[in-house]
Formats: structure tokens, C-alpha cells, sequence
């Protein structure tokens, strides 16, 4: 029998939830890594023991751990838990993120711009993001704050910038969102290898079609009413981009306000947000079977950021958007006043389809039925940062 | 106060903050061989040589810069501030004071 094992990433520390295919009867392991920020976790599909964790702390910085045993044990890649290390210099750095300076490569790669409109040097403060490739276990990538994207392709032991992102051009123009300036989603094509999305906030949505090299804006159609220019090249806070593995072409987005899809790869997008109650929000998924149906967690505004009239809601489209459905069913009627951030929300893949999303409440939500119906898988975790599902045969 | 001499190696006591213990996986004080003259980047030095999974926690990777919101004591002083290279007081290099490493007060 499938059953379901949930990654769910805190303020303090990660649990990993499990169940049979039911979804009925969970347990809960953790914390692990208690009292650090675990930004995100995921599993990889070539090797859903792979488990990568990016944990991370004001004090102590940047951490990246990994479990090969599907979240027993866990260790910084490269480095042993209880052997002495060799002597000499050490072969795996696996918390170092240096962006690229060389003369040839990162020599462009300057200033962003800081909240008062002045240019600021890119400093690294953690990883947001992590994605494992789709055919090497060893591949992942890291999304970071300041943005930029990563990759190892030693099972984390060792991280090179794609410094193709930052030097295209348009960085000097890229400016932190509230949060900061994070690099928080990377979609992989599962059609082509050379085709990733990612998105920053608040520069907007980049797409590579070489691996890396070289990337372009695909923010044609996006309007911020925030920026100088409302429909600039770049500059938009993209919050979440969600896509559907059969329709490599068809992406959605949640925008800071603004629900919007593409399908054409981000040429062109066109909002899709009709008659939500609000479109301001956070995060956004695509059901596992059905490329046209897709939820959002509406939140009130950038200025309360929590659920209309205390009532916590997810909003499903079975039409790749505009016509919305209340998804109320097990979910709190009234007095809550909790967040979705960006990377909680995920879904499985067996047949009904579930979905799953952690609150800043510490709670989180389950639904074995697409959606129809509601319950806490837990209730009193440390605020959710984000959740992760691995279905398992 | 008088230094540590330019002999012999030194068995030094560090006191990590209560994550890097956990992150080490020591209980108590961890206790290095130093080789003379006992500094702070000597002894961070031998602590991220034996517990490689600390590198990057005490010292910025790029700079070995202590970071920001880490303070040393020793000998209940403040040496945050010192010169890395500074040799520290005998009483650390003989085992009797520990390097103080401390999480600053910076929020909860």
C-alpha cells in the first residue's frame, strides 16, 4: 500500500509526518533540528530517501543537511557524524555558498537595489528553496536570499553559483521584498533538463532554456502597482509559481496581488484571479491529476496578512483559474488569524489526490479528498515555513 | 596578565553555545590540542579541524570573520573585539579557563 510521508519545515525545527494511503492516522517525528529556522526540506523522486534540508539560524548561518535513510538520520553532506576527519584541507564545504566573483563570470555581478532605491552589495543570508534534480539523486539546487540559485551536484557536499541569473543585466534593478530579497521557487522541466523556472521576490520570473547559462525575464503581462513603472520588465514580487508536470508550458502564479497563468512558458501572462475574495496571497498548487485544477489560500492584504473575516479558507479552481470554489469543510470558522507562507502548501500523488498546507499557527491541514474536506494533521507545531509531500510505494 | 608561551602544544577547554554542542554532538566542554602560540583563530582553527560540521557556525566562510551575533569571553573578559592572532591568557592554554563562546541577545 502507498502511503505518505509530510516534510514540514518551522521556526524551530522540522517534523516529518507519516501515514498509510488513507491519510487517516498520522504520527509525527520530530523536531528535528530543534530550536534552528528549517526554511525547507524535499525529497528527491529518483530517491525519496534522498531528504535535503536547508536549516539555517541568525547566529549560526547557513546549514544544509541530508538523510539517505528517508529521515532517520541526518548529517551535513560530506561530513560524517561521528568519524575524525581526515587531516588536510577539507573536500566538502557543504554550507558554503560563495556567489561568483571571477573576473570572467562574475565580474558584472555588483549591486541589487535596497529598499531606499540606493544600490546595496549582494550578501548571502540563507537558502529559501531547495529542489533535488528530477533524474540524479546526487543534483539539488538551492534557491538563496540574496537571490541567486545554486547547484551541487555532489549530493550537497559542495555548491556552485549559476551566475548567469545575477549577470544578465536587469540585477541593479532587483530589490528585497518584506522578507527579503529570496530566490524561492525553482521549477524543474520534467521534459527537458535545460528548461528551469525560478522566482524572486521582488525581481519577478526567470526561465533558462541551457541549464543555467543564460536566463531571461518572463514577466510580460504582470502589473505592480508598487513600482514606478507598473508593468517594468522587472521588479515584481512574485510570490509562488506552481506547475503541473504534464504541461511543462502552463504555469501559475500567486503574485503579491494578482493570481495569474501563463501558457506559454511566461511569454505572456494573464490574470486569473476572478472571483476570489481577495487575491492577495502566498501560496498556490496544482492537484496532482487534474492540470486544470489549482488551489490558493486568499489572505487579506500585504497590510494583514491573514485570512478574511478570521474565517481560514482554500479556494480551488477546476478551470485553470477565474471561476472559484470555497473550500470550507474541517476549517476554522472564525478567530484565526494565520498566515500560508509561499512553500506550504503541497500536494500527493495518489488517487483521491491530497492536499496539504502549514499555517504560522503551527498547524497543519490535510485533505484526502482533492480538497472537499478538511482536517489538522497537527495543531501546535512552531509557525510552518514550509511543507513538502512524498508519496511512497 | 601574562600569555601563552612559544612552546609546546596546549590542551585548550572551549565552551560552545547549547546548538553547536548539539550540532557537535558534545556534551561539556570540548577539549583541543592547540599547538602554541594558543590563539582564538588557533583554536577555532583545531575545533573546525575535529568537528568539521562547525565551519561556518563560529567564522563567516568567506571573511573567517567572526559573525555578528557571536561573542568570545575568556577569563571573563570580552574578546570578541581582540585580534584573532592575540595570544590568549595562560590560563586558557594551561585547560583552567575555557574559551567562552556565547550566542549574543539578539531576539528569541
Amino acid at each position: 500500500m502507498s502511503s505518505v510521508r509530510v516534510l514540514v519545515g518551522t521556526h524551530k525545527g522540522a517534523f516529518v509526518l507519516n501515514s498509510d494511503g488513507r491519510r487517516k492516522d498520522w504520527t509525527v517525528s520530530g523536531p528535528f533540528f530543534a530550536g534552528w529556522e528549517i526554511y525547507h526540506m524535499k525529497g528527491s523522486l529518483v530517491d525519496p530517501n534522498r531528504i535535503y534540508v536547508s536549516q539555517t539560524s541568525g547566529w549560526f548561518g547557513q546549514l544544509i543537511q541530508r538523510s539517505d535513510d528517508g529521515g532517520k538520520t541526518w548529517h551535513q553532506p560530506g561530513l560524517p557524524n561521528e568519524a575524525i576527519p581526515a587531516p588536510g584541507p577539507p573536500t566538502a564545504l557543504p554550507n558554503r555558498f560563495a556567489y561568483d566573483t571571477s573576473p570572467e563570470t562574475g565580474k558584472p555581478l555588483t549591486t541589487h537595489q535596497w529598499y531606499d532605491g540606493t544600490q546595496h552589495p549582494w550578501e548571502f543570508k540563507r537558502v529559501w528553496h531547495i529542489e533535488p534534480s528530477l533524474t540524479d539523486a546526487e543534483t539539488v539546487y538551492a534557491g538563496v536570499e540574496d537571490a541567486a540559485l545554486f547547484r551541487s551536484t555532489d549530493g550537497g557536499e559542495n555548491w556552485h553559483e549559476l551566475s548567469g541569473l545575477r549577470g544578465h543585466g536587469t540585477g541593479p534593478k532587483w530589490q528585497p521584498g518584506a522578507g527579503g530579497m529570496g530566490l524561492h521557487t525553482i521549477i524543474l522541466d520534467p521534459t527537458d533538463p535545460k528548461r528551469i523556472y525560478i522566482a524572486i521576490s521582488a525581481a519577478g520570473a526567470f526561465r533558462t532554456n541551457d541549464g543555467g547559462a543564460t536566463w531571461k525575464p518572463i514577466n510580460k503581462g504582470l502589473r505592480s502597482e508598487f513600482i514606478p513603472d507598473p508593468n517594468a520588465e522587472v521588479g515584481h514580487c512574485v510570490h509562488h509559481v506552481a506547475m503541473h508536470r504534464s504541461r511543462p508550458d502552463v504555469l501559475f502564479m500567486q503574485k503579491h496581488w494578482d493570481v495569474m497563468r501563463t501558457d506559454d512558458a511566461g511569454e505572456n501572462w494573464r490574470e486569473v484571479s476572478g472571483n476570489l475574495p481577495t487575491d492577495f496571497g502566498f501560496a498556490i498548487d496544482v492537484h496532482a491529476h487534474e492540470p486544470e485544477t489549482l488551489y490558493v489560500v486568499p489572505i487579506k492584504s500585504d497590510s494583514e496578512h491573514y485570512p478574511l473575516d478570521g474565517k481560514l479558507r482554500v479556494y480551488r479552481s477546476r478551470t485553470g483559474g477565474n471561476e472559484w470554489e470555497e473550500l470550507a469543510k474541517g476549517l476554522p470558522e472564525k478567530d484565526c488569524y494565520v498566515n500560508v507562507l509561499r512553500d506550504a502548501m503541497a500536494v500527493d500523488t495518489l488517487d483521491d489526490c491530497g492536499i496539504y498546507f502549514g499555517t504560522t499557527g503551527g498547524q497543519v491541514y490535510g485533505s484526502a479528498d482533492g480538497g472537499d474536506s478538511w482536517a489538522p494533521i497537527v495543531r501546535d507545531l512552531p509557525a510552518v515555513l514550509s511543507v513538502e509531500v512524498q508519496t511512497l510505494n | 596578565m601574562s600569555s601563552a608561551g612559544e612552546s609546546n602544544a596546549a590542551t585548550v577547554r572551549v565552551a560552545l553555545p547549547y546548538h553547536l554542542r548539539n550540532l557537535a554532538k558534545v556534551e561539556g566542554d570540548v577539549l583541543l590540542e592547540v599547538a602554541a602560540p594558543v590563539t582564538i583563530r588557533a583554536v577555532l582553527d583545531a575545533l573546525e579541524a575535529r568537528y568539521p560540521m562547525l565551519r561556518g557556525t563560529i567564522r563567516e566562510y568567506e571573511t573567517g570573520q567572526r559573525r555578528a551575533f557571536l561573542r568570545f569571553f575568556v577569563c571573563e573578559e570580552d574578546w570578541s573585539l581582540e585580534s584573532p592572532d592575540k595570544a590568549l591568557p595562560d590560563a586558557v592554554a594551561a585547560g583552567k579557563e575555557p574559551l567562552l563562546i556565547l550566542g549574543a541577545i539578539a531576539g528569541g
